[in-house]
């Protein structure tokens, strides 16, 4: 199975990249921008017989180790 | 501590060695860090920085043994990169990321400390402004509003960056952290973590000796954690 993951800082917590990038487009006149985010997106692919308990791993790996809950929000969608 | 990609063990191991400890390097593939009073995690780039600054390193087989220091009250002290894995391994709270204006700082900063209570601060006193250099990308504090409400609360708040007079400003804050945090300790006060690097300003030569305070509190940290009744 392949798995897409999608990780971006929380909302509220400092994103320089984000906000620089936000700037960086308002100079070039796109002022209808309201806000740009920064994200990793990992993708894994997992020998797997059981989708479900192959998802539940994926959320624990998030968990410990590809995410840092602390400052970071995640998706898990399947892509294959 | 060494992890592949830490570079600045040996300024820490020069500079504890001239406040008088006998500091040795331990891999981060040992398992034991019995005999040990204290533990010094360095800055550098611990594994590449991958993933995140601090993210494997703190699967390092050594870490065990440096979380089971840290439930015992000892020392355990992260500087710049060592900070960042404290952070990732759960040990202190809130996270670092890359700093405001996302260029590499490497210069001295004004520090003032907030509390003498953690294991780097023992030796300070409180409102005093330190001059140290700070020398990272990713030094930028960030922690949720509830947390740095509840650090504040409970005093673990160490050090901020400040000007010359030790006032703190926006314009004096060089990367962006969240209240111009520099330095944060566990609720204990044993775990502390330090985004400047102390070890650098301990001999006039260096520019500033400041930073003696702060790591001679470290065993006199361990001596009032010893003696406690």
């Amino acid at each position: 199975m392949k798995f897409r993951i999608d990780i971006r800082r929380k909302e509220g917590l400092s994103d320089p990249e984000g906000m620089t990038t936000h700037k960086a487009l308002h100079n070039l006149g796109y002022t209808d921008v309201t806000s740009a985010h920064f994200g990793r997106t990992i993708y894994l692919e997992i020998e797997a017989a059981d989708p479900a308990a192959a998802a539940a791993e994926v959320e624990t790996m998030c968990r410990q180790l590809l995410a840092n809950p602390v400052i970071e929000d995640y998706d898990i969608g399947v892509v294959g | 501590m060494v992890f592949p990609g830490t570079n600045c063990e040996h300024d820490v191991v020069h500079a504890l060695d001239l406040i008088g400890l006998q500091p040795e390097l331990v891999f981060h593939k040992e398992t034991d860090l019995t005999g040990f009073d204290a533990v010094v995690l360095p800055g550098g780039f611990a594994h590449g920085d991958y993933l995140r600054t601090g993210a494997i390193a703190r699967f390092s087989p050594i870490m065990g043994a440096v979380t089971a220091m840290a439930a015992t009250g000892a020392p355990v002290i992260g500087i710049c990169n060592g900070f960042q894995v404290l952070c990732e391994a759960g040990l202190l709270p809130g996270a670092l990321v890359a700093n405001r204006d996302l260029a590499f700082i490497c210069r001295p900063v004004h520090l003032r400390v907030e509390t003498s209570r953690s294991a780097l601060t023992t030796g300070a006193a409180s409102g005093e402004v330190l001059r140290i250099p700070l020398n990272s990308y990713e030094g930028n504090y960030v922690a949720s509003p509830e947390t740095i409400r509840e650090m504040e609360a409970a005093d673990q708040i160490l050090v901020r960056y400040c000007d010359a007079s030790g006032t703190i400003s926006d314009a004096a804050n060089p990367n962006g952290s969240i209240g111009n945090i520099a330095g944060v300790c566990n609720a204990a006060g044993n775990v502390a973590g330090l985004m400047p690097h102390p070890e650098r300003a301990v001999e006039t030569v260096l520019g500033s000796t400041d930073g003696i305070g702060l790591l001679r509190s470290i065993p006199a940290f361990a001596d009032l954690v010893a003696t406690r009744p």
